[in-house]
């Protein structure tokens, strides 16, 4: 269970808390098609923010029924109120009304997949008990059919009392019509209420309610006996003041016996289940789909295995080759409006400021967008058709020789786009034991933003020679990702070993059928994550990228700026035309390089050059490492720049320039062993302001990212110090 | 006989569950409680996790955890 603190009400604020909204809580289990639902209902009038005090996204929307408009909160997928995960545990105290910030909902829209009614029925009962108005969405009715089965509505709505059931096909928006009218009927007119499903259990609540204040809904007290161990049973306990655990006790001996109590809720639940199941659920002829046939073939453990390699193989290979050209847009989007605001503004820090700071710090940030668009939309598409479900089943085994569970691998696929994301995907993780070794793994995996440091040191230093049907290149940088992934399972199996040593982590997943993604559900969620990692990546590589730029640019040399001043006048006298104007460029470039070296940057880059002088970098390199700390991909523009070729250059002049480049003795300073240490560097290395930011945040304190800096960066340069040394 | 075992393409039938370990809780939750009607679907290589169907419901499963939920094969009576 995680133990991240959620802001909870505090208790003498309790009766504003009680007050009910007119806002609707829109509960499902995950996969039962709640979240098409909610869009289709809402449309684009949404909203998303965080939940107070922890990183979850809540979704609100605004559903429009003639002229009355409905509030409607999209919660976490949940399978019971007791919960299991950090989602799951959001997703109920809202349901209950218990998270500061979110009014107690006034009613509740429960979408229940008519495919899986064993556990949507679970899951209802426990919502009709709450005592709110309910509304029953049942959802992939079409699906149900085609799978051969039929879903009695009416006998359903019998067996739950007269509650309001809407058959819906959300993709296709039948039924929904109806919907909305008993969506927007739900809080105005008076609701059946529902059977009596656990008669002791409500005796024994109506008892104990006599010593606890009334604000208190029995459903609370209900849940405090059934999950012993939870804030709502310590909360409750508190009520009954002195002995009230006790009490409780006593209470969950009578009901419940010897048995856990959570194992007794299952079996009284379920015995339920299956009586109505019978009586509502009816077998008609089955319907061989797409799904099917598909799923059918991926079950098999070979075929299944096969295909999920095949399947990323092909992710990948479209991230690369279809993002490139866009990147390359970008780059040379932002290059030129670099080039026009230098040139239509005075020369000086104002100039300099807004276009190598500004712009190439905004540029910076927006040139991984392609990649992470790509891989974002190929993963909320195997997300949504039910894939990722079963890579994760596929890869339990491998990720359990190393301490972590199947779940581990989502957000591990995710990191190869950006890490940012892939953190933010452990929170389906329930234990968080694993889930923190996970984000530790998670920034080994080679992102976008190593991509363009690999490409530059590969391009010059690694001869493009055959080597049986690959390419030397393509060789070294398979290598660096799987440098990355070794690094990153050893460290998660290091972790579990030492600090996050404890119990095996159990591994129980629901698998959803194969199914054809919605293509609005989709894009909403693309939407929804590149905003989130403009927002996250973007405010943070921005700033850094204007603090590096202050740091290269001041203090200014007026010495040097005149001696360049009148190199570039006695150049003017002597040449003309083509001539001249190579020749300025060039001293352009030469007078940044030697206003870099003494640059604050620069002399940093000295002062510290010793500590990499093992490694077989030199003062410029050690410089460029620095500036890249906070965001890797930095490191490309100041190569570019300290090696006098612009910062706008193209790779093949700073290639050229990067393989003449040589020691104060006259050795070449990038020789093999030293470029290979370079990489290993990067490929370690937590150079990534972001990634620091969202460790933080995740792990809820400065103890992890610390950790995971320290550790990466020592992995990385003792990797780079044997790397040289053997080599040399 | 447990659910670590089953034969596919037979029905069975959970008639015992050990219910002392939290997790075993959470897959009773999740519905593999006493009466539930399971089959084996399929399972990753090495046979290991292994999924299981219950009323249209697959879930997965470690072998290990399989073993706390005691079957008999369905139809034989309960």
């Amino acid at each position: 269970m995680s133990k991240e603190a959620v802001t909870l009400v505090p208790a003498d604020q309790i009766s504003i808390r009680r007050k009910p909204s007119a806002s609707i809580a829109v509960v499902g289990n995950p996969n039962s098609g709640k979240s098409t639902l909610f869009n289709r209902l809402t449309g684009m009038r949404q909203k998303t923010g965080n939940y107070p005090g922890v990183t979850v996204e809540k979704h609100i929307g605004i559903a429009k029924v003639g002229d009355a408009s409905l509030e409607l909160i999209d919660l976490p997928g949940m399978f019971a109120l007791s919960a299991h995960s950090l989602e799951e545990r959001i997703a109920s105290d809202v349901v209950l009304g218990r998270i500061a910030d979110v009014p107690r909902p006034g009613g509740i829209l429960a979408v229940v997949d008519s495919t899986h009614l064993y556990q949507g029925l679970y899951l209802l009962q426990q919502l009709l008990e709450i005592g709110l108005p309910v509304v029953v969405a049942l959802t992939m009715t079409d699906a149900a059919e085609a799978s051969g089965l039929s879903v009695d509505a009416e006998a359903l709505k019998r067996r739950l009392g007269g509650v309001k059931i809407c058959p819906v096909v959300a993709t296709t928006g039948q039924g929904l019509d109806d919907l909305r009218l008993a969506l927007a009927e739900l809080t105005e007119m008076p609701q059946p209420d529902p059977p009596e499903f656990w008669e002791e259990l409500s005796a024994a609540s109506e008892e104990l309610a006599g010593g606890i204040p009334a604000t208190v809904p029995r459903i609370e007290i209900e849940r405090a006996l059934i999950d012993r161990d939870s804030e709502l049973a310590a909360e409750v306990a508190g009520y009954l003041g002195e002995g009230g655990e006790a009490k409780l006790e006593i209470y969950r001996d009578r009901l419940f016996g010897s048995e856990p109590p959570l194992a007794s809720e299952a079996r009284k639940r379920y015995t339920w289940v299956r009586d109505v199941l019978a009586e509502v659920q009816h077998a008609a002829p089955v319907i061989t789909t797409w799904g099917s046939r598909m799923a059918m073939f991926m079950n098999r453990p070979v075929p299944g295995t096969l295909g999920l390699f095949i399947v990323m193989a092909i992710v990948f290979q479209a991230v690369f080759a279809w993002a490139t050209p866009l990147m390359d847009a970008i780059n040379a989007g932002t290059g030129a409006l670099g080039g026009f605001v230098q040139a239509s503004l005075p020369d000086g820090a104002l100039a300099s400021f807004v276009a190598d700071g500004v712009i190439a710090g905004v540029g910076s940030v927006i040139v991984f967008l392609p990649q992470i668009l790509i891989l974002f939309l190929f993963i909320i598409f195997l997300e949504d058709s039910g894939y990722l479900a079963r890579a994760a089943y596929l890869m339990d085994r491998l990720m359990r020789s190393v301490g972590l569970s199947g779940q581990s691998i989502i957000p591990m696929i995710s990191s190869f786009a950006c890490a940012v994301p892939g953190i933010m995907a452990t929170r389906v993780i329930p234990n968080r034991r694993d889930r923190v070794a996970t984000i530790l793994a998670a920034p080994f995996m080679t992102c976008s933003a190593r991509l363009p440091v690999y490409a530059l040191l590969i391009a010059a230093f690694v001869p493009a020679r055959e080597v049986g049907f690959m390419n030397l290149q393509g060789i070294v940088l398979f290598g660096l990702y799987m440098l990355g992934i070794v690094a990153g399972l050893l460290t998660a199996l290091l972790l579990r070993k030492t600090a996050l040593h404890g119990p095996k982590p159990t591994f129980a997943l629901m698998l959803p059928e194969f199914r054809r993604p919605n293509m609005q559900t989709v894009l909403m969620q693309l939407l929804g994550r590149v905003k989130i990692f403009l927002k996250r990546a973007g405010t943070v590589i921005f700033a850094v990228a204007v603090v590096i730029w202050a740091l290269a640019y001041y203090p200014r040399s007026e010495e040097i700026a005149s001696t360049y001043d009148d190199l570039r006048a006695s150049a003017a006298q002597t040449l003309t035309g083509e001539e001249l104007e190579l020749a300025i460029a060039q001293l352009d470039n030469e007078n940044a390089a030697v206003q870099l070296e003494q640059s604050l940057l620069g002399r940093a880059g000295k002062v510290v050059a010793p500590v990499f002088a093992p490694l077989g970098w030199d003062w410029k390199i050690s410089a460029a490492v620095i500036a890249s700390f906070p965001a890797r991909e930095v490191v490309v523009a100041v190569l570019g720049t300290v090696y006098a070729v612009g910062d706008e250059a193209d790779e093949a002049t700073l290639t050229e320039r990067l393989t003449s480049a040589t020691h104060p003795d006259g050795s070449p300073l990038f020789t093999l062993p030293m470029v290979i240490g370079l990489l290993i560097f990067y490929a370690c290395c937590l150079q990534c302001a972001a990634t620091i930011a969202v460790i933080r945040r995740e792990t809820g304190g400065w103890q992890w990212p610390l950790f995971a800096w320290l550790y990466m960066t020592g992995l990385g340069y003792v990797g780079a110090l044997i790397a040289f040394q053997l080599g040399q | 006989m447990t659910l670590a075992s089953l034969q596919r393409g037979l029905k069975y039938v959970i008639d015992g569950v050990d219910a002392t370990d939290p997790d075993v809780q959470r897959l009773m939750v999740l519905g593999l409680v006493e009466g539930a009607e399971v089959e084996l679907a399929s399972s990753a290589i090495g046979g290991d996790p292994m999924e299981f169907r219950m009323f249209g419901n697959a879930i997965s499963l470690r072998r290990e955890q399989a073993r706390h939920f005691a079957v008999s094969p369905a139809g034989l009576g309960e």
